[in-house]
């Protein structure tokens, strides 16, 4: 009887205490794997991009951007949409077409007083102030130091908001399941993506795909580079020629401008 | 006055179960044409890249602003001092709370991502429109929550004007709110313009206050309770002047946009050349949802049936309206480069077509279910409508006037 009680009375501590440990490492492991995705995270979001031209975190001395020279882009090519699908693994889906995501697409124009006709490709434009970060409830559309405007995907709600709010139509929902991704390029069924100036290139100090290409094999109408550093090619032939940003109207600042239109 | 009203709950249990079973069959196939869509994909709807708001958008949106409308009632009673209102109060507030409800569960479910939802309430971006609407939709449960507990909590009946003020204010607010959805979409040539807030203010007066009387009308018929005349024949006044005050918006917003050059090509598209969408304007919105009405609730010798006729007129009108909005102005091509002609695999310079699929469309629908089949338990289990809503029990110290 009293060695039950003893026992009974040394019991709950000894039960007290494995109960302690046990939780401890529930709650130690349910905290690594609580914790761990918000790890990778914040190395995410602080993107480290060592740029063309080399160095550090993403930082706003430096301001991505594009110009398109519309007198050497070739109606009919595709050089760089292909590029494009390759580099991010975008693939035609099985349902119809206006559902599959375009990153980038060309844009035939002719104007209508003159009859002049002109081709572009149109993407994201990157914009300074862009509607799509605005309007983005969760702040899963944002813009980066640099100037890249990007999806979150871990917060995009896929709400399609942003969708609406842009003035470039440059923005997809990812209308079904996704198969054979790169790695490199996180996209998620449900979620509204854009073209990311292919900052994955970009943060190793290569150029975007799109550009690459049509300095390749298509018409040479694309520059990529730094906009502010005064020595970059980009920024010597914005300032040497005339050049103009779409809806400029609209005050938006966009990162890519447009020669010849 | 509201002190002699006995409350009661629905008695008719043959009714209840009916309504209950049919809207809740409604709401099993929305939630399965959610689970479909979350699925399969979008892929599986007729929305796309163009269209990226469909009938779900349509019909949220619809129930969200009646939401606001429908607590009208309240309102005058308890802000503009008529106490006939007094006793039909609880009933707007609890048809307003279901009717937000019924919208927002469409809403929800038809994001891409619906099972982040934690991620949109604990992730905020205070320059988007939509993340202040998550603050006007919950904090909207809370003061009308607070506001219907103090009007049916006898001893602090005295606190339940200023909460019907706060009321008031916050639903002016949340349906600003809503308007400027639209009205913040700086690149469609269709929304752009800061008339869409009081605009989806006077819509939200209509159809509130119509789904309201259809409410009250079906369950003091159903439940043979006394509804004097005179308190109809104010709602059914009230009603038209709402439908009449959004038929004035509407004309100065299109033509507001008609004298704009910039603009005229989306207005003949809206009002001329759109096909469904013009018929949607001038059929639904303009002849269905307000021309119709108001001859129905104004002309002489005014019934029952007619104004319940009335009432669902409005409420298809309504739909038609925010079709027009929402659909029409994501057909209409954005213009990216004026003085051109555009083509691209992106359809643009297109107008672009849509077709509902059979999953958004049980999803929309599904939104009216939800609604229904919480005010029908609401009514079922809490004492919420009076025993007797006739003139005399209304307004005792006044006797009915004649229309």
């Amino acid at each position: 009887m009293s060695e039950r009680k003893q026992g009974q009375r040394d019991d709950p501590p000894d039960s007290g205490r494995r109960a302690f440990i046990g939780a401890g490492v529930g709650v130690t492991a349910a905290a690594t794997l609580a914790i761990a995705p918000g790890i990778r995270l914040i190395e995410i979001a602080q993107a480290h991009s060592s740029g063309i031209h080399g160095g550090g975190l993403a930082s706003s001395k430096q301001r991505w951007g594009l110009l398109v020279d519309t007198t050497r882009c070739k109606s009919g090519c595709q050089e760089c949409v292909s590029a494009c699908a390759r580099e991010n693994a975008i693939a035609p889906g099985s349902g119809r077409p206006s559902q599959n995501s375009q990153w980038l697409r060309k844009i035939e124009l002719k104007e209508q007083r003159t009859g002049r006709e002109l081709s572009l490709p149109m993407m994201c434009q990157h914009c300074a102030k862009p509607p799509c970060v605005d309007v983005c409830p969760t702040g899963a559309s944002m813009r980066r130091a640099d100037g890249i405007v990007l999806v979150d995907r871990h917060i995009c709600i896929g709400c399609r908001y942003c969708m609406m709010a842009c003035p470039y139509q440059a923005r997809s929902f990812v209308h079904e399941p996704l198969h054979d991704q790169n790695p490199q390029v996180p996209r998620g069924q449900g979620c509204v993506e854009a073209c990311t100036l292919c900052v994955h290139r970009v943060d190793k100090g290569l150029q975007p795909a799109c550009v690459e290409a049509c300095n390749k094999t298509g018409g040479g109408a694309m520059v990529f580079g730094d906009i502010k550093d005064p020595a970059s090619d980009i920024a010597k032939r914005i300032a040497a020629v005339a050049s103009s940003q779409v809806r400029a109207d609209l005050r938006l600042d966009p990162g890519v401008r447009y020669q010849g239109i | 006055m509201a002190a002699h009203i006995a409350y009661r709950q629905l008695g008719n249990r043959s009714a209840f179960w009916l309504l209950f079973l049919v809207s809740a069959l409604f709401v099993a196939a929305g939630l399965a044409a959610h689970l479909s869509m979350e699925h399969h994909g979008h892929v599986i709807t007729g929305m796309d890249n163009r269209i990226v708001w469909g009938l779900p958008h349509v019909f949220a949106v619809f129930l969200i602003v009646a939401a606001s409308g429908a607590l009208n009632v309240a309102s005058t009673a308890s802000v503009f001092g008529k106490t006939i209102y007094k006793p039909l109060a609880p009933l707007s507030g609890l048809v307003s709370l279901c009717l937000l409800a019924g919208g927002l569960a469409v809403l929800v479910l038809d994001l891409g991502r619906s099972d982040r939802m934690i991620v949109a309430a604990t992730q905020y971006n205070f320059k988007s429109i939509f993340a202040w609407n998550i603050f006007l939709y919950t904090g909207f449960y809370a003061v009308v929550g607070v506001y219907l507990w103090l009007m049916l909590e006898r001893r602090f009946n005295r606190y339940a004007q200023a909460a019907g003020i706060t009321a008031f204010i916050w639903r002016l607010v949340l349906t600003t709110g809503t308007g400027s959805i639209f009205g913040f979409l700086i690149a469609r040539e269709a929304y752009q313009s800061a008339i869409m807030a009081p605009m989806f203010i006077a819509y939200s007066l209509a159809y509130g206050t119509a789904i309201y009387l259809i409410v009250l009308l079906s369950a003091c018929a159903i439940e043979q309770r006394p509804l004097g005349d005179e308190v109809l024949r104010r709602l059914k006044n009230l009603t038209a002047t709402f439908v009449a005050a959004s038929l004035y918006f509407a004309a100065a917003h299109h033509l507001t946009n008609l004298y704009f050059t910039r603009n005229q090509a989306v207005e003949a598209f809206i009002l001329a050349d759109g096909g469904s969408i013009t018929q949607m304007f001038w059929l639904g919105q303009v002849l269905i949802g307000g021309a119709l009405p108001l001859i129905l609730l104004l002309a002489p010798g005014v019934t029952r049936v007619r104004i319940l006729v009335a009432c669902a007129a409005i409420v298809v009108g309504g739909l038609a309206q925010m079709y027009v909005t929402i659909i029409g102005g994501q057909s209409w091509p954005l213009d990216l480069f004026p003085g051109y002609t555009a083509s691209s695999s992106f359809a643009d310079g297109e107008i672009h077509g849509y077709t509902p699929g059979l999953w958004e469309v049980l999803l929309a629908v599904s939104g009216f279910a939800i609604a229904t089949i919480l005010v029908a338990v609401a009514l079922r289990v809490l004492r919420l409508l009076p025993e007797r809503l006739d003139d005399a029990s209304l307004e005792p110290a006044h006797p009915a006037q004649q229309a």
